[in-house]
């Protein structure tokens, strides 16, 4: 990032480490292929998500099916498509959480870091802990503001306190939260606002430090300052990290992605750059749809 | 699916002629009145009932001032001899107080792990099928006579002690406090799995997405999340164990002794309730005795107004510190 674009940035942001994921070598990282170099030409720790033929039921009914894409490291590739259509089906089968859904079952295979999560030997806690994700419905803990963006952390054994106040300082203002909630931070977060308990999840994703981050509709409830701020952050955030944004903002994907997914009736119609996607794309229902002529 | 706009839209407003805002004299009159007679009606299906508690417990407090008024206070809280028919009488009643405590607060030590445990199981460890046919079950429990424990007290587990640990008798502390801990599971499990499933699956996923095990989950954010029921799951569980009166009866062995040392629950006790139930067909009318007997009442009665204040300010705290805004 050229430094002018980095001054109005708080310090502490920049000093932080919020930007760099952990790298880990864990059991979770099985591939010995070599990483893949991001657009700097510097080799980066992303992970690769890569999806074959992937499906996902609930029950009898299709959420999505026949997914193949490939979603690239250090870059923010966005999910669009109509209400239903099984954008938030397939972003929650990349950390798994459909597991907890009854009924649920998959074909396919998806892939992270070339390991097939949906094997029945993959470590949930640590593909979870390096695949963060901000759901579509704020869910805070009720517990305090601290609490929700120290409880990520603090399972990974954190418990030094100033190292933990460090860790929720720097998510809350990456997330662009600390401003407003800096003086109350023993205060409950079930008594924030919806856009406030939206950054506050966010703030709780980045503090775990994933190296992928699934964000599902994070700007849904934030006014325009708030959602500048939040695509600032993916801006910043996408030379070290996969992102992959669900959103029904048009602008918005233009703006933050760099390749755009369009899904319709939990099919995948068209993946390619978002530049392509919005002003030539090869299908009539992606045009249909981004130029805001579907149904 | 992104062309079918041949659907006529029919919708128009109601009425062609709009509605008055504003209501009539008569209206008015007539929704004050309802709202009047509703509020009177229900005001005093609330009273009654208050009142029949009320009428009880000054009846229990009236009754009982004969007997605290001619005899020494300090002798019924401080003095462990209780000799109702003796000459002159005896009635220290604080080995029986200490017995009633002491196997509900037994029972509770059993009961309260134990059924929170079982809640956490049927929540979020086994599958929705299998708890729908379990909770029923258990919650049939909470309905079988309390006679029936008794028997089962008398006639299995006490032999069972008895043989089992050698103890010299099998009616005992340790009896009744496991029988009465079984009695009080079913209500302690299923009040404490209905606010615990309550809780919706957006709170696990939140943490699970945090990279945390299912224990971790459970016990850092399900069930401090959860505590509120939990609680109540906890004093509704005593207050079951302490107004218990057939099954200890039966189960305690019913001699008025504080076990010595405290912890031996191998010795009888004998509670309050089964003390009042068993004595007072023999205590004659306006005797001293039957004035014990009341007394009793009041203690218990306080007793389990002392629970519920604890339990309101454990609450409280508790959601303090849990954030409930
Ligand atoms: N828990 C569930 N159980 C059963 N069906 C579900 C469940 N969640 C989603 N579905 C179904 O799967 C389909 C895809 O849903 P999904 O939530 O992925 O849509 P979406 O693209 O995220 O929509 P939106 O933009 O409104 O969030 C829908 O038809 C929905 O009814
Ligand atoms: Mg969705």
């Amino acid at each position: 990032m050229p430094e002018e674009e980095r001054k109005d940035m708080p310090t502490s942001v920049l000093k932080n480490d919020i930007t760099k994921p952990n790298v880990r070598t864990t059991t979770f990282t099985i591939d010995g292929r070599e990483r893949p170099a991001n657009l700097a030409g510097e080799t980066c720790t992303c992970a690769v998500i890569h999806s074959e033929n992937f499906s996902l039921h609930y029950g009898s009914k299709a959420g999505v099916q026949n997914i193949t894409m490939d979603i690239y490291p250090c870059s923010v590739t966005a999910i669009i498509g109509p209400s239903g259509c099984g954008k938030s089906t397939f972003l929650r089968s990349i950390n798994r959480m459909n597991d907890l859904i009854p009924h649920v079952h998959t074909e396919g295979k998806l892939l992270v870091d070339g390991h097939d999560i949906y094997d029945k030997h993959t470590n949930l806690v640590n593909l979870r802990q390096q695949v963060g994700m901000v759901f579509q419905k704020p869910n805070p803990f009720p517990k305090s503001i601290f609490d929700n963006v120290a409880y990520g952390p603090s399972l990974q054994g954190v418990r030094n306190k100033g190292e933990l106040q460090n860790v929720v300082e720097q998510s809350l203002r990456a997330a662009a939260l600390w401003e407003e909630v800096k003086d109350d931070l023993k205060k409950s977060a079930l008594a924030l606002s919806g856009g406030q308990q939206q950054r506050l999840c966010i703030a709780r994703a980045l503090a775990t430090k994933p190296r992928v981050l699934l964000m599902d509709e994070p700007c849904s409830a934030l006014d325009p300052i708030a959602t500048g701020r939040i695509e600032d952050l993916m801006h910043q955030l996408q030379s070290t990290y996969t992102i992959v944004i669900v959103t029904h903002n048009m602008q918005q994907a233009a703006r933050v992605s760099e390749r755009a997914a369009f899904f319709c009736l939990g099919e995948l119609i068209e993946y390619d750059w978002t530049s392509k996607i919005f002003s030539n794309p090869a299908k009539k229902e992606t045009e249909d749809y981004v130029t805001g002529r579907f149904g | 699916m992104m062309n079918d706009g041949n659907v006529t839209l029919t919708l128009t407003p109601a009425a062609d002629s709009p509605r008055p805002l504003v209501l009539t004299p008569g209206q008015d009159l007539r929704g004050y009145l309802a709202a009047l007679l509703g509020r009177a009606f229900l005001f005093f299906l609330t009273f009654s009932s208050v009142l029949a508690v009320m009428l009880i417990l000054v009846f229990v407090v009236i009754r009982s001032l004969g007997f605290l008024s001619s005899s020494s206070l300090m002798e019924f809280l401080a003095s462990q001899s209780w000799r109702p028919t003796a000459d002159p009488p005896v009635f220290g009643a604080l080995a029986i107080i200490v017995g009633s405590l002491y196997v509900s607060l037994a029972a509770l030590v059993f009961a309260v792990p134990l059924g929170i445990l079982a809640a956490v199981f049927l929540s979020d460890m086994v599958s929705w099928k299998v708890r729908n046919v379990v909770k029923p079950i258990v919650e049939i429990l909470a309905a079988i006579p309390s006679v029936a424990y008794g028997f089962f007290a008398v006639l299995v587990l006490a032999p069972w002690l008895q043989r089992e640990f050698g103890f010299s008798t099998g009616t005992n502390a340790l009896n009744a406090s496991l029988i009465l801990a079984v009695m009080a599971l079913p209500t302690i499990i299923s009040v404490a799995e209905d606010s615990i499933s309550a809780l919706g699956r957006e709170l696990r996923e939140a943490s699970y997405s945090c990279g945390a095990t299912r224990m971790e989950t459970l016990l850092r954010v399900v069930i401090p999340a959860a505590h509120s029921g939990i609680i109540a799951a906890v004093v509704l569980g005593m207050m079951r164990a302490i107004g218990e009166t057939m099954v200890v009866w039966m189960a305690s062995g019913n001699a008025p002794q504080i076990p010595h040392p405290w912890w031996d629950l191998a010795q009888s006790v004998r509670t309050l309730t089964a003390t009042i139930a068993g004595e007072m067909g023999e205590a004659p009318e306006t005797s001293l005795h039957r004035g014990a007997l009341f007394a009793m009442g009041v203690l218990l009665l306080l007793m389990t107004l002392g629970m519920n204040i604890v339990s309101e300010y454990f609450l409280a705290r508790a959601k303090k510190a849990g954030g409930k805004a």
